[in-house]
């Protein structure tokens, strides 16, 4: 082990200054989640708003990053624009091994910087730099600035936002090392309200190997598991986008706003369609044998004659979803190259897909016109969906900032809430039932990957809530503790408990690895304190009319079932809150 | 006295059977080309770091992307690819040339053969080199790939390969293993 606590590096932007806190808790809070719950108690303010300058912007790694594989995320919390309550949003690229080589298991960004402004830290160096320059710049020019600008390509990780987080946009991501995003709930806004247009985390220290002997031995046979053919024919082959024909067939992928969940023409946006026109190659997050992300690319005619430019565009399940059948857009490269307009203004895909999904049968039944939405929106329309990202992102009328702060709000304002597919946040591409409907609007995120609801649905037919509200709170608490490793999900199949024991003894946190149970457990209700204390009130959570309409290969959702689900879910989701954190 | 001889005896025995087992290596050993390390599939490098990491940690016996013999660095942004920084295995080497104490010394085959405790940390080496080989750590200690191999089964891609080396004739794989106490 680097260390038996937590080496903290807490950043003012007020006065443009670093102090290194170190904290005890590594054998309760662990990392990751945990880790990031703590430091909120002690910097955030459950009582001032989002974007109040004292608010922290926290970052942390766990216990395992850099020492086994996939051990490849960093959780990033903070104080959402979207509900204006504490939560977590996850991604790769280099970010969780550049702050493990930076030497930090965690960074918290307080105050306000008084010009926009990037944060280079390394861990011989820290520097709050004014880049005045950059503001209003897209992704894609601030990525090739920063680069020019702070040497060590290739370890280390560029953590930035676009036009949409300067504009405090909800659904503002931040964008990790180009291909990655800490995508949901508005993390990139959070940074904007900051004056903070990056983050660049240069990894430039190394340690021990630890000196049990098991360890290189484990390293190995955890690698060779998690590069199984199952593994890498999971999420290498196709990639989640295999996902996109499977639903389409069992009826579970939500098309055109959820109006339908299947339409013949998925042929053209399926994962098999992706890797045999448009696929590229495939890229990984550091220290991620998988190589989970694929990579297509936009071919763009600028000029006559012949004038052609091109760019890559990475795409999942979730992207093709949320650009291509939940907007009706039904050809490949159509999809990529609205990601690639939503990837410019530094948006998340899927509230931004959602949200014009929305905007678009709102349009068809005249409760907005094309003054509010400045051009006609039409399922199917991919010229006119990139048009209308751009305004979304840079928020150009009253209108695109209203629908920036949640479709819900703007469905508030302009009618149609009934149709707005949010489920705490705009829904992810599972259509699969109640049991996803319920995990993904109470969840701790309102993210699919909570729990495996979506799963779930498809593998029974349970109809005992009391089973499946145990599922979901035993499944949260094994995700948590994962998360708080930092692990990717990818790998939960093969970090079981015992496994994720071994590997914490092997590098030294030996009390750690024999509570996880305990300490997951504390985690997880630690969690949904400080989510409560913020104001999350789980008995307001209100399910759309739409969502009880949807017809899957289980037939019509039963709304008995499921709203019984999402009241024992709820009352369990307040009795673990209210539990006491065991020592 | 007769124990004395048996002890003897015995003793001769022994000494006979190590010979035997070297001069029986030996014969193995003969022969097989040396063999260096090369990337000639990086176009299908994913940028995993699984390389550097294996070598930081098999090698080294450290927790890096940084101090290993091979590390992984992008050309001008993700969207152009990966590129790896490892030892062509010159012969000579420029590297072992300048190194004033024989901290690096030429390598049969092409590459250097690494003496950790003669390094003074004078950092001539990694200048020498033309493509950037030798890590040089906060504090000038050298690092840089000294062909043993062991990085290539990690790569899921199989950018790595080891082949035998142009000029080489005994394996110093195995000499490697004695004389390179990398720290
Ligand atoms: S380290 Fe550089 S100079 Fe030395 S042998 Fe390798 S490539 Fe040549
Ligand atoms: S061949 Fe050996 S020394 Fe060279 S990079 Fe690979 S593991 Fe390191
Ligand atoms: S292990 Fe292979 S794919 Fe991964 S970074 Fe090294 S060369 Fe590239």
């Amino acid at each position: 082990m680097i260390r038996d606590n937590f080496k903290v590096l807490v950043i003012d932007l007020s006065t443009r200054k670093g102090d290194v806190v170190k904290m005890e808790g590594r054998n309760t809070e662990a990392g990751g989640s945990g880790l990031a719950a703590k430091l909120f108690q002690k910097y955030g303010h459950t009582d001032k708003p989002w974007d109040d300058p004292l608010q922290p912007l926290i970052f942390t790694i766990g216990p395992l990053t850099g020492y086994f594989p996939l051990m490849s995320k960093t959780v990033y919390a903070f104080k959402s624009p979207y509900h204006n309550q504490y939560t977590e949003s996850h991604a790769g690229g280099r970010s969780a091994l550049s702050l493990r080589f930076a030497d930090y298991d965690g960074i918290v960004i307080t105050g306000k910087a008084s010009s926009p402004s990037c944060i280079y830290v390394g861990s011989r160096h820290l520097e709050v730099k004014d880049v005045h320059y950059l503001w209003g710049t897209d992704i894609q020019t601030s990525g090739k600035v920063l680069r020019k600008m702070f040497k060590g390509a290739g370890h280390r990780s560029i953590l930035r936002i676009g036009p949409a987080g300067e504009n405090r946009s909800a659904m503002a991501c931040v964008n990790v090392d180009t291909y990655r995003h800490f995508g949901r709930l508005g993390g990139g806004g959070a940074m904007g309200a900051k004056n903070l247009k990056a983050v660049v985390i240069q990894g430039d220290v190394s340690f021990a190997s630890p000196p049990d002997k098991r360890y290189p031995k484990l390293f190995q046979e955890v690698y060779k598991l998690l590069t199984s053919t199952e593994m890498m024919s999971k999420y290498h082959n196709l990639g989640t986008a295999g996902n996109v024909a499977v639903l389409n067939d069992l009826k579970a992928l939500p098309w055109r706003n959820l109006k339908q969940t299947s339409d013949a023409e998925v042929t053209g946006i399926t994962g098999e369609k992706f890797a045999e026109d448009a696929l590229l190659r495939n890229v990984a997050c550091s220290g991620c044998p998988v190589g989970c992300i694929h990579i297509g690319f936009v071919r763009e005619k600028f000029m006559e004659e012949n004038h052609y430019l091109y760019r890559q565009v990475s795409y999942d399940h979730e992207p093709i979803f949320a650009t291509g059948s939940m907007l009706g857009v039904t050809s490949n490269f159509d999809v990529l190259g609205i990601i690639d307009a939503v990837e410019k203004m530094g948006l998340d895909v899927m509230s931004a897909g959602g949200a014009l999904a929305w905007a678009t049968e709102a349009f068809e039944k005249g409760m907005i016109t094309e003054s509010d939405t400045l051009i006609p929106l039409a399922f199917g329309d991919s010229e006119a969906y990139k048009v209308a990202v751009r305004h979304l992102g840079m928020g150009t009328n009253e209108f695109y900032r209203a629908l920036g702060l949640g479709t819900l709000q703007a469905a508030k304002r302009y009618g149609g809430e009934d149709f707005a597919c949010v489920l705490g946040q705009e829904m992810a591409g599972y259509a699969t039932g109640e049991v996803f409907f319920t995990s993904q609007s109470l969840g701790f995120r309102h993210s699919h990957l909570d729990a495996a609801g979506y799963s779930y649905d498809q593998r029974k037919n349970e109809r005992d809530t009391g089973k499946v509200v145990e599922f979901l709170i035993r499944d949260e608490q094994e995700r948590v503790f994962l998360t708080s490793m930092v692990a990717c999900l990818f790998a939960r199949g093969v970090y079981t408990k015992e496994l994720l024991a071994e590997c914490l003894r092997s590098v030294g946190y030996v009390e750690l690895a024999g509570n996880i149970e305990s300490v997951s457990n504390n985690i997880q209700k630690l969690r949904w304190q400080v989510r409560l204390k913020t104001g999350f009130d789980p008995s307001k959570v209100r399910i759309p009319k739409r969502f009880y309409e949807v017809k899957n290969w289980h037939g019509p959702i039963d709304k008995d079932f499921f709203d019984e689900l999402r009241r024992r879910y709820q009352e369990a989701i307040l009795r673990l809150a209210q539990e006491d954190i065991i020592p | 006295m007769t124990y004395y001889i048996l002890v003897h005896l015995l003793y001769l025995v022994q000494q006979a059977r190590v010979c035997y087992i070297i001069k029986l290596n030996y014969e193995l050993l003969k022969g097989i080309p040396v063999e260096i390390l090369t990337a000639p599939r990086m176009e299908r490098c994913i940028g995993c770091h699984s390389c550097s990491l294996a070598c930081a940690r098999l090698v080294h016996k450290r927790l890096s992307w940084d101090e290993a013999g091979i590390r992984i660095h992008t050309s001008g942004g993700l969207s152009t690819g990966f590129e790896a920084k490892t030892c062509l295995a010159c012969n000579p080497a420029p590297c072992a040339a300048v190194c004033p104490t024989g901290a690096f010394s030429q390598r049969k085959g092409g590459g250097v053969v690494v003496r950790k405790r003669l390094c003074i940390r004078c950092g001539e080496c990694a200048k020498a080199c033309p493509v950037d080989a030798v890590y040089l750590d906060p504090s000038q200690e050298p690092f840089v790939c000294i062909h043993c191999g062991r990085c290539v089964s990690f790569c899921p891609h199989d950018c790595l390969e080891m082949v035998a080396s142009p000029g080489g004739q005994v394996n110093e794989g195995v000499e490697k293993e004695v004389k390179n106490d990398t720290g």
